[in-house]
């Protein structure tokens, strides 16, 4: 329960509020990213866990005032470890009425509007569908409704600067940000240095917005609309040195670690796509690392390019969503078949087809396990979060070069765009990679045989260019330890067992699967999870305890090959509940139904967005009630 | 890699131990024997070539010689040979590639490899049809080509391999035919000694699903008044007695007999490799019968290569910063704070 301690410069009180939930919304050229953005940052540096998710459009700048043109950035802050964005929004910022619109039904009951009055004009009330205006006309009356003058607000901050009309106008979400911080109790500074520093060469502007953001502050601190503010206390946070990350950040620069941890260069091939783009813009940044970043023209030139460098002895990558990685599955083919190291990355979004392109969805599992023609096994990686994709890109580049494989880095539009912060790891306590390059023939008579298998079950990586170790890849059927073509059966079945138990070998190399929350016994439930869900389920496993259920979880990052303990584990749950939440129709469903003949049960959800932790929590409270009720 | 010295290497060291299988009487034979003879003059060791194909009968080439080699897939041979070049190391790398592959299901990367000018040799083997498949139609199939899958005569306008070529800015582009070896290797080694893209289309004759489509080229009886032989500052002369050659007439570039409505030997145009696209484009456009078709190199610039652009600018980005940057200090980036043993934020 909130507690009131009256200290705040200005004599109102301060309520202690245990998390918050905010969320910004406005037109696509509101700056309502930057704002979310700039207010995550403060949150962290004062020292809250925060996680956040963007809610933008796929069109870039939709006509403004429309409610498709709605651009969203959410942010759940709190004093204790958080794992979501949020389920429901405790303050609501709308810049128009569309924005409103198209946000509200997530607000609380008695949650907090911020609307920005002078966006309420009758042709934007028109555009978003209003009849009358939602600010005065009593219907949003379980709200609390603050409608500020923002954009005029601004105009007259910034007067004596010089600056008016349209510029003038655009420092709003400035305003907006201020009022939230006041709201708060954020820190400006880490606001103003960001400001300082984005607009280093434009004074006018640098003055401008600072005198925008501080109006914004000083109206919550000086005027009567809000009666009071809050506080969320500093979360406790394990030591160390922190910042920001969002997956796709974490991904690129795992690559860059990856590849100086094993002293290979990384190229990698990309053609632009959301929500993988930013890999891309990322890795392009870092040539000085010897990163080379090829811009392809095409999904299918992207990753041909790559795995022609993995042939000459670099790091080949390629990145996508869903629609290239369909491009894609023939060559990651010829990657199976001349085993070679590839990191190929799904940046799952909602599909089929084109889709939902700038919305979350986990439905390509089943795309990158088998959608490829033939038996053409390759290992699957699922970080769960923004952070774990920094470790999962250096695992994956360790079994893509020890076992002399594709690996497919399963990540999704939701951890790829979220922040949170990250415990920054020393690099001195890094493992290197290990990679050897033959220099001797490995047959008799000085022959080179590129299929010889290692205790692995791994193949040679013979550098071109080296004497002695000329040899042919390519994709038709190779025989048996000399890579020869082969059309023979019997080979041919040893070659598709061989791949197939190459990569079940890579069980031993990875982690044992941990289980959260299980006392001495097997508990009633097993909640399984992978990829972006990670946070949902493990909240809603928490509140489930506090209900008095015994719940346990396990969240999968490993699905192909699974942990070398999962079925262990399964049995343990065998005549219990077994429940496997997903945003697909049941496909981390199938694969464990499949592999170990357990009666597990889908919680799923297909709707471009993710789990609410109530939702979890719900399906699995009413599960257990009935059952007490029936027995 | 002086063609002066004695060689280092013999066409025997370029030989794999795989059985050549291509169907007896291939053209392909010819352009496997021309090219060990190239690699023999340009006395670079075995392993420093790569040879990376797609999908096609000519692809099958990797196989048949002993130096790095990939059989990839249907039309991505350019694609996988731009990454393969670009990043270390820097090898000696040849794409076979044949109408199909190149032109139809692989024209996006024939077209993207070009402009960007990656220092690699674009062997074409065109033979006007698909052969793996068992003879269907091809890009470069003429219109009322009757085929297995055409039984009523190709509706497609063919596509002109050189004109695209040109299109793309290639900074070679040469033409060679299969029956004509000395042609075929002076073609090829140039091709292999210039610096960016060079491409190269190989008339190539498919004995068993589209025997003498090329004849009027391949043919010793007819060729001489088929083909001009191009070379750089030489006049486009062609015809048994030399007396035929090509003159400018506007825009275009019209056949004309020496010594007949007073044209002279004045008049017949001098081949220039390095002159601007326009002329280049206008003899690429020759097609038999209306015209002879030129043969030789018919464009030779020289142009910075993506490959070298890449790896400058890797080079340049480590110097501005002073060297490779520190790892550590990338995982920081710009914004840090710090929480003490008490897991209280600390600030910055």
């Amino acid at each position: 329960m909130p507690l009131e301690t009256p200290v705040d410069p200005s004599g109102k009180p301060i309520t202690d509020v245990p998390n918050a939930t905010i969320r910004f919304a406005g037109d696509s050229g509101d700056g309502m990213q930057l704002t979310g953005v700039q207010f995550t940052n403060s949150s962290a540096i004062f020292g809250n866990d925060v996680s956040t998710m963007p809610d933008f459009p796929a069109e870039i700048r939709a006509p403004a005032g429309t409610v498709y043109g709605v651009s969203g950035f959410q942010l759940q802050f709190s004093s204790s470890d958080i794992y979501t964005p949020g389920d429901e929004v405790d303050t609501l910022v709308a810049m128009n009425p569309a924005a409103l619109k198209v946000n509200l039904s997530d607000l609380r009951p008695g949650g907090i509007i911020i609307a920005n009055e002078d966006g309420f004009t009758p042709q934007n009330l028109k555009l978003a569908g209003y009849e009358e205006n939602p600010l005065t006309d009593g219907s949003l009356d379980k709200y609390r409704v603050h409608p500020i003058p923002m954009t005029q607000a601004s105009l007259r901050a910034v007067e004596e600067l010089g600056v008016i009309g349209k510029d003038a106008a655009r420092c709003k979400n400035f305003f907006a940000l201020g009022v939230v911080c006041w709201l708060y109790g954020r820190p400006l500074t880490p606001i103003l240095t960001f400001i300082q520093n984005k607009f280093a060469k434009n004074e006018t502007i640098r003055e401008a917005n600072t005198k925008v953001l501080k109006a914004g502050f000083y109206l919550g601190e000086t005027q009567e609309l809000f009666d009071r503010s809050y506080r969320v206390p500093k979360a406790k946070l394990p030591p160390g040195t922190y910042r920001e990350i969002h997956g796709n950040e974490a991904i690129a620069l795992g690559l860059v670690a990856a590849s100086e941890l094993s002293n290979k260069s990384l190229f990698y091939g990309s053609y632009p796509i959301t929500p993988a783009s930013d890999i891309l813009h990322e890795l392009a940044k870092h040539k000085a690392f010897g990163v080379q970043t090829f811009q392809a023209e095409d999904e299918i030139a992207a990753i041909c390019a790559a795995l022609g460098a993995s042939f000459g002895g670099a790091i080949g990558m390629t990145a996508s969503a869903g629609p290239g990685i369909a491009l894609k599955s023939e060559a990651m083919g010829l990657a199976v078949m001349m085993e070679l190291p590839l990191i190929v990355v799904n940046v799952q979004r909602g599909g089929p087809s084109t889709g939902l392109p700038t919305k979350v969805e986990q439905a390509d599992l089943m795309q990158v396990m088998y959608g490829r023609n033939g038996e053409c096994p390759i290992p699957v990686l699922a970080p769960r979060s923004a952070a774990d994709c920094f470790d999962m890109a250096i695992m994956a580049t360790r079994i893509a070069l020890r076992y002399m494989t594709p690996v497919v880095i399963l990540s999704d539009g939701f951890i790829a765009n979220s922040a949170e912060p990250w415990l920054i790891p020393s690099v001195s306590d890094m493992e290197p990679i290990k990679v050897e390059h033959p220099q001797e023939p490995n047959g008799e008579d000085d022959e080179f045989l590129p299929y010889l298998r290692d205790e692995n079950l791994s193949r040679p990586w013979a550098l071109p260019g080296t004497p002695k170790l000329m040899h042919r890849l390519g994709g038709l059927e190779k025989k048996d330890v000399t890579g020869a073509v082969n059309y023979e059966p019997a080979n041919h079945q040893k070659m598709v067992n061989m791949r197939q138990a190459k990569v079940n070998k890579i069980a031993e190399f990875v982690p044992e699967q941990t289980i959260y929350n299980e006392t001495d016994e097997a508990a009633d439930v097993l909640l399984i999870g992978w990829g972006g869900t990670y946070g949902a389920i493990r909240e809603a496993n928490r509140l489930l305890i506090e209900m008095g259920h015994k719940v346990s979880n396990i969240h999968i990052r490993y699905i192909h090959p699974f942990p070398r303990n999962l079925g262990e584990i399964l049995e343990r749950y065998r005549g219990k509940h077994i429940i496997v939440p997903e945003l697909n129709n049941g496909q981390l469903l199938r694969l464990i139904r499949a592999e170990y003949l357990v009666n597990a049960r889908g919680l799923n959800k297909v709707q471009g967005k993710p789990f609410m932790v109530s939702e979890i929590v719900e399906f699995v409270d009413n599960l257990l009630t009935k059952e007490k009720k029936n027995a | 890699m002086s063609a002066t010295e004695s060689p280092k290497y013999t066409v025997k060291d370029f030989a794999s131990d795989q059985d050549v299988r291509w169907c007896p009487g291939c053209g392909d034979y010819s352009v496997l024997a021309a090219v060990k003879k190239v690699l023999v003059n340009l006395g670079i060791a075995p392993e420093q070539y790569a040879f990376i194909s797609g999908i096609g009968c000519s692809s099958r080439f990797p196989y048949y010689m002993n130096t790095y080699g990939m059989h990839s897939i249907h039309g991505r041979a350019l694609a996988v040979a731009t990454g393969f070049k670009v990043a270390p190391p820097d090898m000696q790398t040849v794409v076979i590639t044949g109408d199909g592959d190149a032109l139809s299901i692989g024209g996006n990367h024939t077209i993207h490899a070009l402009r960007r000018n990656v220092d690699f040799t674009v062997l074409l083997f065109n033979n006007e049809i698909y052969g793996l498949t068992k003879g269907q139609y091809s890009p470069t199939s003429p219109i009322g080509k009757k085929t297995k899958s055409s039984p009523y005569g190709s509706l497609d306008q063919p596509l002109n391999p050189l004109a695209i070529a040109l299109a793309a800015e290639a900074s070679f582009v040469a033409r060679t035919v299969d029956m004509h070896p000395k042609h075929l290797q002076e073609t090829i080694e140039r091709a292999m000694r210039h610096k960016g893209s060079s491409f190269v289309e190989i008339y190539q004759n498919c004995n068993i699903f589209n025997d003498g489509a090329m004849a009027h080229a391949q043919d010793r009886k007819v060729r001489a008044d088929n083909v001009v032989e191009i070379k750089h500052g030489e006049p486009m002369v062609y015809g048994k007695e030399l007396n035929k050659g090509l003159m400018r007439k506007g825009r275009d570039v019209i056949p004309v007999t020496i010594g007949e409505n007073g044209v002279t030997m004045d008049d017949i145009v001098r081949h220039d490799e390095h002159a601007p696209v326009g002329i280049h484009a206008q003899l690429a456009r020759l097609k038999y019968p209306a015209f002879p078709e030129p043969i030789g190199v018919i464009r030779a610039v020289e142009r910075p290569t993506y490959n070298d652009l890449v790896n400058d600018q890797v080079a340049d980005a480590i110097e501005a910063r002073g060297g490779r940057p520190d790892l550590q200090q990338l995982l920081n980036g710009n914004s840090t704070w710090e929480v003490n043993e008490q897991g209280e934020t600390i600030g910055r």
